[in-house]
């Protein structure tokens, strides 16, 4: 009886969590194997081109800033990493979540693919920001709100990574790396709204989703370029990782023996 | 061009060595990145491909 009601629980749950085809088929290695292989080249080129051309416009074109004078045009790298940095985070954490929920061994490879350049991106934007902070405040680096909260976020990178690679068993490694990701997004909103909880020196957003910038055209635009195509290289690089772990994972799977990458034909 | 001549890109009235180094880390470090990432799978390309060689 108690075995009957268990059953029903599981099928229940399931069919509240029913989900739409594409979604079972990008869990299958084979699947995900062949579309990322499809999708990398078009990312590659278009984080190639938006990212050469949002630099180039931002360094020689865009007019300089009557306050801050030429130092703003680190802005087209800084706050593309910043915002990369948060949204990795975040990406990685609702990989891991679909890991976790739908038992999908593809969910904790991407999120296993996040770290690394999750944390590239969170040291760029400290990096760039403590350069940027010399010719504008006079310091490299102020313990304020939002640059501790990122600071926070890199060592979050760090511990997710560290935890990771401790545990051998890539099933169990990728369970406590989703659980540690999720717990960590807690940080996200704090990062978000520390400049606007505490008094800070860092500037509000550049840019936000609902408002008109308050920048011209010739200014924001090519920071619209680097954001993207930092989307893009982060894209590409994920893709990657993933096929790269699906090759050392799956190597009694049949498909895989008989893949073109394999047999050359 | 915003600027008159190329100096004046490179020295950016003085804050050239702020910029041009920030430019500079966001291309090495995601440089790295890429680069890994595609070390990565062709070194796991290549273990299979042995691994069908020694068991075809």
């Amino acid at each position: 009886m108690k075995r009957n009601i268990e059953k029903e629980m599981v099928f229940m749950t399931q069919s509240i969590w029913r989900m739409p085809r594409w979604f079972h088929q990008m869990g299958s290695p084979k699947w995900f194997y062949d579309f990322a292989g499809i999708l990398q080249p078009w990312f590659a080129v278009a984080a190639f081109v938006l990212l050469t051309w949002g630099a180039i416009w931002g360094l020689a074109f865009a007019p300089a800033d009557y306050q801050q004078g030429n130092s703003f045009r680190i802005m087209y790298v800084h706050v593309p990493a910043a915002i990369l940095s948060q949204s990795i985070f975040l990406g990685m954490a609702i990989a891991g979540a679909i890991g976790l929920i739908w038992k999908m061994k593809v969910a904790f490879m991407v999120a296993r693919s996040c770290i690394a350049i999750g944390a590239t991106f969170t040291a760029i934007a400290l990096l760039t920001g403590a350069i940027w902070g010399k010719p504008t405040w006079g310091a490299y680096w102020v313990w304020d709100a939002r640059l501790t909260s990122t600071l926070v976020l890199f060592f979050l990178y760090a511990g997710v990574m560290a935890l990771n690679q401790a545990i051998t068993e890539r099933q169990v490694a990728g369970k406590a790396t989703a659980i540690l990701a999720i717990v960590g997004t807690i940080n996200i909103p704090i990062i978000k709204y520390s400049v606007e909880w505490w008094n800070t020196l860092h500037q509000s957003s550049s840019f936000t989703l609902t408002d008109k910038p308050s920048m011209p055209a010739d200014m924001y635009l090519p920071l619209l370029l680097t954001v993207l195509g930092s989307y893009c290289l982060f894209a590409l690089v994920v893709l990657i990782r993933t096929r790269a772990q699906i090759l050392q994972t799956q190597t009694s799977a049949s498909w895989l023996m008989q893949h073109r990458d394999i047999t050359g034909a | 061009m915003y600027f008159e001549s190329l100096d004046e890109l490179l020295n950016m009235a003085g804050h050239g060595f702020y910029v041009w180094s920030c430019y500079g880390l966001f291309v090495a470090l995601l440089g790295i990145n890429v680069w890994h990432a595609r070390w990565q799978h062709l070194k796991a390309l290549k273990q299979v491909k042995a691994l069908v060689r020694r068991n075809p």
